[in-house]
This record gives structure tokens, C-alpha cells and sequence, in this order.
């Protein structure tokens, strides 16, 4: 998932609310460094333990009602993080 | 001592808490917890006063709940509590159970897990997946869940698991190895002749008898039944009964001739209670003959189901029996079923019940 031939960049990744909540602590905007979304969301699982699950299944891959998008695009694991893009992981619709 | 008594109540969105004394006459509500997440069941255990929630959310995926404060606090975890790469991610946890320093959790896909933590992190009981029968498990209405586990009460190798739908399963080595226990069990969703196969029953409830681990009962899409030899045979207790379908089963605390069902009117014929009208049906000889019990439930225009971990007894004497409702209901008896009132509506479909009594 990380791709270790790329350098790390400083990112800004923005939370949904509702993932916030399930780990105390955390806030909505967090700053990290990162070369690909899969290497933000192992930064993400060194702060707050768990976090990957929530976000990730063990396929693995994003989560099928999970949304992340880089630059304002859909992305995946495997996509490239530009120096200060912006990540945002947000709630699909779904539930019922 | 005196003592309190705790129902624990797993919904569609949240866990939700009751608590009463021990004369269970007035209830006093605590939820929605787990921040709403749809939950299947909620249990306590007993030995530490944990109580554990299992659930899977839609966004977040499978996980266990946990509070130490009754219900005050949570934490939740999910290490561990997956599958290899590559294949069907878990969607949810469906059912737990602790033993002895073990608290086992069966999820869907069907599988089962192993904490000996309290919950901390899980490990796979591959054995399970490992039986061959695993390539023809069927999915149910409700998915393919591993939603029963039973644990022998002395011996830790032993412990029983239900599949819908794959049948019974039972391991004497603490899961490494299984094997099928439905003879007996009918299966009438399949051709004539075929209806009596090792394994592909749709087993919807498995519990076990107080005081007699070799006695189990089972509600069964197909019929009720009971075994008196750890599930290798299974005779039918369904006569007497207003239908052969439902989903929960209870056991009495002490007594292993009593059982709490609630059939339903049919697979096919809306899942509701029959005719309308709500009833407990209770035995106290294993099933030879039965008793509705109605005192106190509805009986008109009740078009409600209740599924397959949303019955349950306590331990105290006399027995409380509670179940919850598709509709968001839940009653309670305090005299062992004979007399049952409603003490909370309008919750969200309830999908387990469980009960702890603790010091108050």
C-alpha cells in the first residue's frame, strides 16, 4: 500500500465526524506526512490505534461506503499525495 | 445482597440499557451507546462485569464494544478481527460468549475469533473455515452469520457453534477441529429425500440446557428440537406448537426442562406472531407439551417478529424472562413467564437481549 520510493509530503487530512468520535482525541484536521493515501492512513493508525480498520477492510482497500478523495478526486490506496493536497475522508451515504 | 438487575439490549441502532432491583418492577432506560451502531448482540460477563457489545456499522466495519462502568463508558477494538487478504472482508460481529478467560465472537461471513484479552485483540479459529462442508454454506435472510455460540460450562475444549445457514458444529479440541451435529434436523427447503443432509440446516437458535451440557435445544427454520447427546441427535419438540418456525430460544436459569419459545406463523406468511396475537410458549418437561403463556401481551394487531438473540431469562428466583420485539418493544416477566408486561416502546428494532445481575 505505502510506496516506499516515494518521498514523503506534508498533507492536510480532513476527518468525518463521525469517525472522530470513536477515538478521543482526535480532531477533524489533521497535518501528517505522507506520499500516497495508504502511507496517510498508516500515519493515521500510529496515532490513533484502529483508525485503519474503520476506514479500511482487510481486502485491503478503502472501505466500500467509505469515500476518500485527493485534490477533490476519488482515490485509493495506492494514489499519490502531492506536497500540501488536501485528503478528505468522508461518510458515503449509506445506512437505512 | 442486594442486587440489580441489568437488560442488555442490542439494536439496529445502538446499545441500549435497562436496569431494575430485584423485585423487576420498574425499569429505568440508559442509551443509545455505542454511538448507534447497529448492534447484535450485547452481553455481560458475568465472572468481571464487562459488558461486551458486537456489532458492524456500515461505514466502519466490524468491531467489539466494551464498558467496565456498566454501560457508562465504551471502548471499542477490532484487531485482529479479520480475514486474510483478499478474501470477503467481515461485515459484522453477530455473537459473543466468555468462557474461561476467553471471550469468543462469531461474525459474518461466518467465522469465529478468540479474545484472551477481554476483547483487546482476536485471533482467527481457522479450524472452523477449515471444515469441508464450508464451501456450500448458504447465506440466510440475515446473511451468512455464525449467530450461536455455546461453551460447555466445565470442560474449555468444547464448545458449539450455529451457522445460518450450515447447520451445528461442535469442536472438542477448542475449535482446531469440527464436526457437523444436525442429524435429525429437517431441512424442507430442499428436494423430498434430501431433507435430512449432514450439514446446510437452518439453524436459528442454539442453547443449553441448565445443568445438563449433553441436553441442548434448538429453533430451527424447520421445526424445534431437542438433543440429549451434545447435538449428534436431534428429536423433534415441535407438537403442541402453533407453527414450526421462529427464531429465539431461552433456558431457564436452573431448570433444564424448561424452555422459552416464540414461534412465529411461518417463513412465508409474514414472520409475525400467529394470528396476531402475542405469546411465550413455555415447557417444563423438554418439550413434551407446552403452555402459551399471554397474560399481559398483546393480543390483537400484534404484527411483530422477534429474532433469533432477543429472548433471554435471568438468574434470579423466580426466573425473569424478557424478549424484544422487530418493533422496537420489550417485555419483561418477573414470575417465570406467567405474567409479562411492556417496559420500553418505540425503541429501534431490537435484535438481542441479555440480562446480568450484579451487586447494586
Amino acid at each position: 500500500m505505502a510506496n516506499e520510493r516515494s518521498p514523503s509530503a506534508a498533507v492536510v487530512v480532513t476527518l468525518p465526524a463521525a469517525l472522530v468520535r470513536l477515538f478521543p482525541g482526535c480532531a477533524r484536521r489533521v497535518e501528517l506526512s505522507a506520499a500516497t493515501v495508504g502511507e496517510a492512513i498508516d500515519a493515521l493508525e500510529w496515532r490513533w490505534p484502529g483508525m485503519r480498520d474503520r476506514v479500511c477492510d482487510s481486502t485491503p482497500r478503502v472501505r466500500r461506503h467509505i469515500n476518500v478523495f485527493v485534490a477533490g478526486k476519488r482515490a485509493s490506496l495506492e494514489t499519490r499525495l502531492p506536497p500540501g493536497v488536501e485528503v478528505m475522508i468522508m461518510t458515503a451515504i449509506s445506512g437505512g | 445482597m442486594a442486587v440489580k438487575v441489568l437488560i442488555l439490549v442490542g439494536t439496529k441502532k445502538g446499545a441500549f440499557i435497562l436496569e431494575s432491583g430485584a423485585e423487576r418492577q420498574s425499569w429505568r432506560l440508559r442509551g443509545p451507546f455505542c454511538e448507534t451502531w447497529p448492534m447484535n448482540h450485547v452481553i455481560a460477563d458475568a465472572a468481571s462485569g464487562a459488558i461486551y457489545g458486537g456489532g458492524g456499522n456500515a461505514w466502519f466495519g466490524p468491531a467489539v464494544w466494551k464498558s467496565t462502568d456498566l454501560g457508562a463508558t465504551w471502548t471499542h477494538s477490532s484487531a485482529g478481527l479479520a480475514y486474510a487478504a483478499g478474501e470477503e472482508p467481515i461485515k459484522a460481529v453477530w455473537s459473543l460468549a466468555p468462557g474461561a478467560g476467553t471471550l469468543y465472537a462469531g461474525v459474518e461471513p461466518a467465522g469465529l475469533f478468540r479474545s484472551d484479552d477481554a476483547g483487546q485483540s482476536w485471533r482467527h479459529i481457522a479450524g472452523l473455515r477449515d471444515h469441508p462442508s464450508r464451501p456450500h454454506w448458504q447465506p440466510g435472510g440475515g446473511g451468512l452469520i455464525l449467530h450461536s455460540l455455546v461453551l460447555h460450562p466445565s470442560d474449555p475444549r468444547q464448545l458449539w457453534v450455529a451457522i445460518s445457514t450450515a447447520g451445528v458444529f461442535h469442536s472438542a479440541d477448542r475449535g482446531e477441529t469440527w464436526e457437523a451435529r444436525n442429524q435429525g434436523t429437517r431441512a424442507d427447503y430442499l428436494p423430498e429425500g434430501q431433507r435430512y443432509p449432514d450439514y446446510g440446516q437452518c439453524v436459528h437458535c442454539l442453547v443449553m440446557a441448565a445443568g445438563k451440557p449433553d441436553r441442548l435445544y434448538q429453533q430451527n427454520h424447520c421445526g424445534m428440537y431437542r438433543s440429549e447427546d451434545g447435538g449428534r441427535h436431534w428429536h423433534s419438540i415441535e407438537a403442541g406448537l402453533p407453527s414450526t418456525f421462529g427464531f429465539p430460544a431461552a433456558t431457564h436459569p436452573r431448570d433444564p426442562d424448561s424452555l422459552y419459545l416464540l414461534p412465529l406463523n411461518g417463513d412465508t406468511a409474514g414472520r409475525y406472531v400467529p394470528d396476531a396475537q402475542a405469546a411465550v410458549w413455555r415447557t417444563r418437561d423438554g418439550g413434551a407439551h407446552w403452555e402459551a403463556l399471554r397474560r399481559g401481551l398483546p393480543q390483537q394487531n400484534a404484527f411483530f417478529g422477534v429474532l433469533r438473540q432477543a429472548m433471554a431469562t435471568d438468574r434470579l428466583a423466580p426466573a425473569g424472562a424478557y424478549f424484544g420485539t422487530s418493533t422496537g418493544a420489550l417485555f419483561a416477566s418477573a414470575d417465570e413467564g406467567d405474567s409479562w408486561s411492556c417496559i420500553a416502546q418505540h425503541l429501534p428494532a431490537i435484535l438481542s437481549v441479555e440480562t446480568l445481575v450484579a451487586e447494586a
